[in-house]
């Protein structure tokens, strides 16, 4: 019951503030959607301390039936393991939190009560995936989160800029959806069924067929793990699926923090690990998984060095987070890559909302060269997003220190090809992230203001309910790591994961096989070279950023206009794909396949345009065409006979 | 109640109901305004009326039986072998009810109608007889004489209350139809003298020499590929769409378009199942040209109606493909789709009629910033639109994803070629959204257009409540035709036993 309690009060909560919303009771439709917030984060945390103390290993919440066709059988279900309950828990408190922030934040919009409509049923659809315990159900809730997410991109729909946004988040993300749900029938055509446990089961059995595509023969686990990683890399903004993650931050900062860092953009992580069963008999889809993650870690943080708008370089960075993540799902470290997608939720949804506390008390200003000097103006806000940047940056003992460590340390491990070229760029990245978040945080905060000095003088800490979810993130930042260490990857993790994740191959456990202390030590390091170099870049000579991209103009483009991605796209897709619809309306159906019985009927419509004349649209005339028909019928009939 | 309509003749009531209504208005009308208002209470209370009938009938079956059920046979043509018979199975029932439902919403979509009031009525309630006695007839000649009937009461509606190009419109629609139903006469003449019958159950279990089933199929092609609008027999169809009134609209697109699917199913699977396996990679990839090729030209319109339109027929590539699949899944799937899809576009056009009714452009650049001044409006069009690109919890993606998988028995490629319709119809619908919804208002309609009114909310909700129950209860839908395409299935594929092992040949992408 506590689990349902979890899942579904977030959707009472939605349905309520339409209600509400309806009658015109907007306080009322605000606060009941919080407080159902809260009732399911405290049900959430109830269950999951449940589910630890009596030691079960899997449960399943009947609600109904779904599809059922054939041998196409889907219940409403929710399943009940460590993995999903942890990941309820993850969505839920951090969800809460953002629900309280968002009430300060969205206090000056007219259309509030509609804000928390969405992002209620947005928590909900997020829980349905989490807790589904077959594919078809997951897609129900991906599909569902992706809704949200496109509504609340387009939140400001009189934007241009926001409605083009949303369109593209939701086209891409279908991109990857369409594999995904192939990669799903492919799974129904091999098992004969979408569940879990029976596609887990019978993995052995399927593990030797062979598929035949592009004309060679492939195992065909390593074909789905392939369609499905695709719709991760798409819902999980991966190289290549990535351009929408950037503009997306044309929605309100509360919703980049909730779907665009912390849950949703996760759901593609989470996605993998969940079908590890399947994905750790899949070698050649683990590998790319792990050549992937490791390529945006890396791509998606040189982007983040230069950029200006305070929300894109925070979307860059998770980005490139999601791609550890996924470095660590391919290297076979399912619950490493949990443990940094738990602690990167909340220190990424820290940096979020304190650069929403900023943007809110600068008057939108969202470019980080008219910041400055805030540190001052803002002592909680600077304190919290500081924490923040430690965390990501991957510093101890703050949290992101301990499952990116753990991350790398079983890429390096792990030893193969493709999770060597992770490790590389893992270690790279971690470099770039320290530079980045430190050049964020000092052109923020530091130094003189460089904005409008009117502007500037009004710049004042935000209100309680946008103060006390940072105070808690930052607790967890902080804490998150070292609390968690142990039991997610550490110790106690066989006993804690259960049954839920494979057990990962022991050599890619950095418990059983230690990895060279200077190999452990290089991205602490790395880091801290980071730190520096943004030091004298930023604090001691701040002419040294403009001189070398004045050295290197090829370079500094590249990065600024993000690899020139979206300009590739537009020429290759977009604009083609726009000259072909119009040749083939304007063309092709118009004047080929039009032509001929077009000509066929300016020949008859002389003959009829008659007809019409002389009886001006009556009745009788249609009718007589019909019973001519039918005549020519009778005759034929009694014809043949 | 129950026994009441098993003991009744109800397909015959069903069908002679909408006619009576139909000579009703004829007999008593004038054309004084006072008898225009009395007609259209005629005609929805003849149609709501109608409707009871049919979900009575809904009740009434019985899911578990396979063949045809509330069977009627009268001698007509004793000595020619041809019989006034009718009955519904799994596969017909759901159209039948499906034309009951969406007629009394047409008639209230056309409550502002003024030309001509009592003709336009009376030729609703006569298209609604006709389908009706198309779905229900187990008789090939009666059937053709349905089938054929129906072209009269839409012509009519295209001709004489359509838009400006309705002339056009209307006889392309007329030309194109009569032509392809052509063949089908042949066709018929021909399986009449080889069985000495016309009646469809016999015809079903007569063996056909495989060469001329290939002649036979393509005749049904031609008839029931223009109804549908296969690619490329569709020429027609952007203009008819887009001149028909609204009402006409939806019920040619929703109604319609269904009696071509229908027959795929009816006539061209299990009475030729040889041609059938023959021409089956044929429809595939009819069916996915279909789908991409009119996705891509909604994707260039500039008119709403227009718009969804090509979107109308984008789908029934979709539908096509699952029935070409001959798996239980593709069917069903297809099925489903036919009936979801029924819903969903006539929603969208009535959506269509919400904004003209309000003196709204049709035109897109003329759209825009609709979801300030009409959030309900906004709200149920939405929920078609998501509804149409396929998302989960509404019924477009249950039979999407039931053809995909059945897509995938057959070839790796045709399901992701299938699939992609779901990437390309979320590039123009929601283009179209943006368009009506969001950015600033361009329409040069100055005056705040009133929300969405009680005439409104009377058609729009129930097919909104329908599109999302369905969806995530889809069993309702499921379960009554669920053994009747397994028998169809299992019939299909039997008579091909010995020729060809079907599901070997569909798993031959797979090794061991």
């Amino acid at each position: 019951m506590l689990l349902e309690i979890a899942v579904f009060a977030p959707l009472l909560g939605s349905v309520l503030a339409v209600l509400l919303r309806a009658s015109g009771s907007r306080a009322g439709a605000v606060w009941l959607s919080v407080a159902c917030m809260a009732i399911s984060a405290i049900s959430a945390v109830a269950v999951l301390v449940r589910h630890l103390v009596d030691h079960v290993t899997m449960h399943d919440v009947a609600l109904g039936a779904w599809i059922h066709v054939g041998n196409f059988v889907t219940p409403w279900s929710l399943r009940e393991d460590t993995l999903s309950l942890v990941v309820v828990v993850m969505v839920s408190v951090v969800s809460a939190l953002i629900h309280l922030y968002s009430v300060g934040y969205m206090a000056h919009d007219r259309t509030m009560p509609r804000f928390f409509v969405y992002i209620s049923a947005f928590t909900f659809a997020m829980l349905m995936l989490v807790t589904a315990n077959n594919l078809l159900q997951l897609f129900f809730g991906w599909e569902g989160v992706g809704l949200f997410s496109y509504l609340l991109i387009g939140y400001w729909y009189d934007r241009a800029a926001a409605n083009a946004a949303a369109i593209k988040a939701f086209v891409v993300n279908r991109i990857g959806d369409l594999a995904f749900l192939i990669g799903i029938v492919l799974i129904y055509a091999q098992f004969g069924s979408v569940s879990f446990n029976q596609i887990f089961a019978a993995v052995p059995q399927i593990a030797t067929q062979k598929y035949h595509l592009f004309g060679a023969s492939m195992p065909v686990l390593d074909v789905i793990g392939v369609l499905l990683f695709i719709g991760a890399m798409g819902k999980s903004a991966q190289i290549f699926l990535h351009t929408w993650l950037a503009d997306a931050m044309e929605g309100p900062t509360p919703i980049s923090a909730l779907i665009h860092a912390a849950t949703m953009v996760a759901a593609g992580v989470y996605m993998i690990v969940r079908m590890s069963p399947l994905m750790s008999s899949a070698p050649a889809a683990m590998g790319m998984v792990a050549v992937i993650g490791g390529a945006t870690a890396l791509f998606a943080g040189t982007i983040g060095c230069v950029q200006n708008d305070i929300k894109r370089i925070i979307a860059y960075s998770t980005c490139s987070q999601l791609g550890y993540m996924f470095l660590g799902a391919g290297v076979g470290a399912d619950s490493a890559a949990i443990f940094h997608m738990v602690t990167h939720a909340m220190f990424k949804a820290l940096l979020f909302l304190a650069a929403g506390s900023v943007i809110h008390a600068l008057a939108d200003e969202q470019d980080v060269r008219k910041m400055g000097g805030l540190w001052r103006k803002m002592k909680v806000t600077y304190a919290t997003m500081l924490v923040g940047a430690l965390a990501l940056a991957a510093i101890p003992p703050f949290a992101g220190y301990y499952s990116k460590d753990a991350i790398l340390a079983a890429a390096y491990a792990n030893h193969g090809t493709a999770a060597m070229f992770g490790w590389v760029c893992g270690v790279i990245g971690a470099g770039l992230t320290a530079f980045y978040i430190s050049r964020l945080m000092i052109l923020t905060f530091h130094g003189a203001p460089r904005g409008d000095a009117d502007v500037h003088a009004h710049a004042h800490e935000s209100g309680w309910m946008m103060i006390v979810p940072l105070l808690v993130l930052a607790v967890g930042s902080i804490f998150g790591g070292m609390a968690l260490d142990r039991p997610f990857v550490g110790a106690g993790s066989a006993t804690f994961w259960g049954s839920s994740i494979v057990p990962p191959v022991a050599s890619v456990l950095p418990l059983s096989m230690p990895i060279p202390t200077w190999a452990a030590d290089l991205p602490l390091l790395l880091a801290l070279v980071g730190f520096a170099i943004a030091y004298i870049f930023y604090v001691m000579r701040p002419s040294m950023p403009g001189a070398l991209a004045k050295a290197m103009p090829g370079l500094y483009q590249f990065l600024l206009h993000k690899w020139y991605f979206d300009e590739l796209y537009d020429y290759v897709f977009v604009q083609p794909a726009k000259r072909l619809a119009r040749v083939i309306w304007r063309g092709a159906d118009d004047q080929v396949i039009d032509g001929v019985p077009t000509g066929l009927a300016r020949w008859t419509t002389d003959f009829s345009v008659q007809i019409g004349r002389a009886q001006n649209g009556s009745v009788a005339v249609y009718s007589f065409v019909m019973l001519l028909g039918l005549l020519v019928l009778l005759s034929l009939f009694l014809v043949m006979r | 109640m129950i026994t009441l309509i098993a003991a009744a003749p109800i397909l015959s009531l069903l069908i002679w109901l909408p006619v009576l209504g139909a000579v009703i208005i004829f007999a008593t009308g004038d054309a004084s305004e006072a008898s225009a208002r009395s007609v259209r209470w005629v005609a929805f209370w003849t149609s709501l009326v109608e409707l009871i009938l049919a979900l009575g009938l809904l009740a009434a079956f019985d899911s578990q039986r396979t063949g045809f059920q509330f069977v009627e046979k009268l001698a007509w043509l004793p000595h020619a072998g041809v019989s006034y018979h009718l009955g519904v199975d799994g596969i017909s029932l759901l159209f039948v009810v499906m034309s009951a439902l969406l007629t009394p919403i047409a008639i209230v979509a056309s409550w502002r109608e003024q030309r001509r009031v009592r003709a336009y009525m009376a030729a609703f309630l006569l298209l609604e007889a006709l389908t009706i006695g198309m779905f229900e007839s187990l008789d090939f000649l009666l059937f053709y004489v349905f089938f054929e009937g129906v072209l009269l009461p839409m012509y009519l509606i295209i001709g004489v209350w359509g838009g400006e190009q309705r002339v056009r419109a209307a006889l392309r629609f007329f030309l194109f139809t009569l032509a392809g139903s052509l063949p089908m006469l042949l066709a018929l003449v021909w399986m009449w003298h080889h069985a000495g019958t016309t009646d469809m159950v016999t015809l079903m279990h007569t063996s056909i020499p495989a060469a001329v089933q290939d002649w036979l199929f393509i005749a049904f092609l031609l008839a029931f590929g223009v109804k549908a609008a296969v690619w490329p027999l569709h020429s027609w169809l952007p203009d008819a769409y887009g001149e028909a009134p609204v009402a006409g609209t939806v019920m040619l697109a929703a109604v319609l378009s269904k009696m071509g699917s229908y027959g795929f199913l009816r006539f061209s699977l299990p009475m030729l199942p040889q041609a059938t396996l023959y021409f089956a990679p044929l429809m595939l990839a009819l069916g996915v040209i279909a789908i991409i090729y009119l996705s891509f030209a909604a994707f260039a319109q500039t008119d709403m109606k227009r718009m969804i339109a090509y979107s109308s027929a984008a789908h029934m590539g979709m539908i096509v493909v699952g029935i070409f699949t001959l798996t239980v899944e593709g069917i069903e799937g297809a099925l489903f789709q036919m009936i979801s899809h029924g819903l969903v576009i006539a929603a969208l056009f009535l959506c269509v009629g919400v904004l003209l009714a309000r003196g709204q452009s049709r035109l897109l650049e003329h759209l825009g910033g609709l979801a300030v001044r009409m959030p309900i409006f906004a709200t149920f069009l939405m929920i078609f639109v998501l509804a149409n690109v396929g998302l989960p919890g509404t019924s477009g993606f249950v039979g999407e994803v039931l053809i995909l998988a059945g897509a995938i028995k057959v070839n790796f490629w045709l399901a992701l070629l299938a699939g992609s319709g779901m990437v390309l119809s979320v590039m123009f619908m929601l283009v179209l959204v943006r368009r009506v919804l969001f950015d600033q208002s361009r329409s040069s309609v100055v005056l705040a257009p009133p929300d969405v009114g009680a005439g409104e909310w009377l058609m729009l909700a129930p097919l909104a409540v329908l599109v999302l129950v369905l969806g995530i209860h889809p069993d309702a839908l499921t379960i009554p035709f669920d053994r009747a395409v397994h028998g169809l299935v299992q019939q299909t594929g039997g008579a091909l036993a010995m020729k060809a092992d079907l599901h070997h040949r569909m798993l031959a992408m797979v090794t061991r």
